[in-house]
């Protein structure tokens, strides 16, 4: 549990962290909420802007779904610091003998649960909206949305770090997050448009993509995410 | 507030363990864009020193502590913990921080916070936490959201936090902000027994009586930097 | 501080990248051979892929200076990270602009969602988010800090998205230069194309010298208001 010089090993404190930010929007729930409203919303919105008919749906709702739920993402991940600076609390934090990264993974792992139960609650009234079948391929769709969540995740808690730091940081988020999300949505969008056919396949190379940029960035953040808790 | 009065039952967890360390501030300064909030500041406090620091608002009280928190970075000059590597995590263990804000989280309850900051410092005991509670007299509160605290109980609460983890140096700015008389007294036995086992103490008021008797040294802040450094009252028995 | 002998070494600076955009001018209009299928418009070409080439070595030179920043906590990584986003994002805009341009009349469309316009246009959205960043972030150490993390995680994107738009959307009509097997460049072309990107990066140079400059000069401005708000009574 403890590290020889006496600080605390990166996984307990990544749980405690994680345990607090569960608890915290257990509680609230204010996270978990506006996100569904916002994604049903635009779910609803863009069957206008179509005809939802069975073939269009089918092109389009992969890619509907993940534009719905890059924006919900880059939404949700900005209150996860500019909550900690409320009270300060961030500096508390700081204080504490453990590893920034723990910081880091035990937020990027909040807001990835955070999102996937947002994600798996849409994703039968997606299925019903817009006719289509994902109960055959649900396994396959999970992993898709896994990945996807990952690297919008992984970027995005420490873009909403850089964002709680500036002026107009509830705005800045999405602007800072969605050009460099191009790629996921990309991959992410052609591996489910590809499960969700007449004759579904898995898309071995967007998913090998999908993990390459995760581990990418998940190690872009563990070198970098301690700058930005300098103050 | 008399030596007397002070008893360990009521001024929260007697830890035996009464690691100290010294204070040293070379040539700090800190800037914010175009302002200066410190500027060549130089201080030594040695281990186990009581030092009152004084000064108007937005003298630099807050940021020195900050500095000597290492939360912030000076722009110039250095911080040197004594008795400790700086940079280790090992020597985050010795700060214990009281900040101008409550560090605490609205969203959970005291308890919840107590034992959230307890475990990131390693410590499991529960009865620990419990005797805390029960200083601060949140004990029948404690499972009720800080969000629902007045501005004392959150106060009391902040201070728990910051001692808990038994830090051998330890800053508080301005502790005394919102508590009432009790509260006051309560703060005066926590610090008196601190100091009696020898911990570095440096605390920040606008209002030099309240905790002017404990005090082995007034330091005075004017536009961030120190225009007085003097025992407290040289008339008044230490 | 010798401020005449800056200026004159920036005014021979200017000259010379002067006469190089006009012998790369000259080169392009009267020495370059007019394209068998596209004529004139094709032209274009040799500012367009310079001037992509220039925007791709100013965001690498970005890159570094983030980086360097953030091992060494020098004030100037930081000024030749902003000055050499700037610019990279002038050379980027030319590149997004000629693009069409050229397109209209060869394609017949102003824009085509193809591999190398989509990533540039992305990339021209980074560098602006960088920018961006930078002006909403008030404390000047806060804020070298935050872009730089920015701006390597920006630059580390490129490529992936790059390859991204290449494997799955390439419903584009192959890149008319070098693209396929049999379309190497006529001799000639390569060598105006050389000219031309030589003073491409020399005015790259240059710009990115002024800019430099300029910013140095502003913090040295903003270090000079500093000693003069500050109360004298309160000086050591």
């Amino acid at each position: 549990m403890k590290e020889p010089d006496g600080s605390m090993g990166i996984g307990t404190a990544t749980y405690w962290i994680f345990a607090k930010e569960l608890r915290t929007e257990l509680r609230t729930r204010e996270l978990l909420h506006t996100t569904l409203v916002f994604v049903l919303l635009v779910v609803v919105l863009f069957s206008f802007t179509f005809e939802p008919t069975r073939e269009e749906s089918r092109r389009y709702g992969p890619g509907l779904l993940w534009l719905a739920l890059l924006f919900a993402g880059s939404l949700m991940l900005q209150p996860s610091f500019v909550r900690e600076q409320n009270n300060d609390t961030l500096s508390a934090l700081r204080l504490a003998p453990i590893a920034p990264f723990s910081i880091f993974l035990g937020k990027a792992l909040a807001s990835f649960v955070f999102l996937t139960v947002a994600e798996l609650l849409l994703l039968p009234v997606f299925a019903a909206l817009y006719d289509v079948t994902i109960l055959p391929v649900l396994g396959e769709i999970l992993v898709v949305l896994a990945l996807g969540t990952a690297g919008m995740v992984t970027t995005g808690t420490v873009f909403a770090a850089i964002g709680a730091q500036a002026r107009m940081r509830e705005l800045l988020l999405p602007l800072l997050l969605l050009p460099l999300l191009v790629p996921v949505l990309i991959a992410s969008v052609t591996a489910t448009a590809s499960l969700l056919v007449q004759e579904p396949a898995m898309d071995w190379t967007a998913m090998k993509f999908l993990i390459g940029f995760d581990v990418i960035y998940l190690a872009a953040s563990a070198l970098l995410f301690e700058y930005l808790l300098e103050d | 507030m008399s030596a007397e009065s002070i008893t360990a039952a009521t001024a929260g967890p007697a830890p035996a363990d009464t690691t100290s360390v010294g204070l040293h501030l070379e040539r700090v300064s800190k800037r914010y864009g175009l302002l200066y909030a410190l500027r060549e500041v130089s201080l030594q406090i040695r281990a186990g020193e009581f030092v009152l620091l004084l000064g108007p608002n937005g003298c630099g009280k807050t940021t020195l502590l900050r500095v000597a928190a290492r939360l912030c970075q000076p722009t110039s000059g250095q911080v040197v913990w004594e008795g400790t590597a700086p940079g280790v995590p090992e020597s985050a263990r010795t700060i214990g921080y009281l900040g101008h804000q409550t560090l605490l989280y609205d969203e959970l309850t005291g308890a919840e916070n107590l034992r959230f900051f307890a475990r990131l410092y390693g410590i499991e005991s529960e009865s620990l936490l419990n005797e805390w509670l029960q200083a601060t007299e949140l004990w029948p509160r404690r499972n009720d959201l800080v969000r629902t605290y007045s501005r004392g109980m959150r106060q009391r609460l902040s201070i728990a936090r910051a001692l808990l983890h038994n830090p051998a140096l330890i800053l508080l700015d301005e502790p005394t902000t919102g508590l009432d008389q009790n509260g006051l007294a309560w703060l005066g036995r926590t610090l008196a027994r601190l100091k009696q086992q020898g911990k570095t103490i440096v605390v920040s008021t606008h209002s030099r009586e309240a905790l002017a008797e404990l005090a082995t040294r007034c330091v005075t802040l004017a536009a961030g930097t120190v225009v007085d450094d003097a025992a407290p009252h040289p008339s008044a028995p230490q | 501080m010798p401020r005449s002998g800056t200026s004159r070494s920036g005014l021979v600076g200017t000259l010379a990248v002067a006469a190089l955009m006009a012998i790369a001018g000259y080169a392009i209009f009267f020495l370059a051979p007019t394209e068998r299928t596209m004529g004139e418009i094709q032209r274009i070409f040799y500012f367009h892929v310079a001037s992509a080439w220039t925007a791709f070595l100013a965001f690498f030179i970005v890159f570094v200076a983030n980086l360097s920043y953030l091992v060494r906590r020098r004030q100037v990584w930081d000024q030749l990270a902003v000055s050499a986003a700037e610019v990279g994002l002038a050379f980027c805009t030319v590149v997004l602009l000629t693009g069409p341009i050229w397109a209209k009349p060869v394609w017949g469309i102003w824009w085509t969602w193809d591999a190398r316009l989509t990533s540039t246009f992305v990339l021209w959205l980074l560098y602006v988010s960088y920018l961006l960043l930078r002006s909403l972030v008030e404390d000047p150490a806060r804020r070298a800090v935050t872009s730089a993390v920015f701006g390597i995680f920006a630059f580390l994107d490129v490529p992936i998205v790059y390859m991204s738009i290449r494997w799955w959307r390439t419903q584009h009509p192959a890149p008319v230069i070098a693209g396929g097997e049999g379309s190497g460049l006529d001799p000639t072309m390569w060598w105006v194309l050389l000219v031309s990107l030589t003073a491409m990066v020399a005015l790259l140079v240059l710009l990115l010298r002024q800019r430099f400059r300029l910013e140095q000069l502003r913090s040295e401005l903003e270090e000079l208001r500093l000693r003069l708000s500050t109360n004298p009574g309160n000086r050591f």
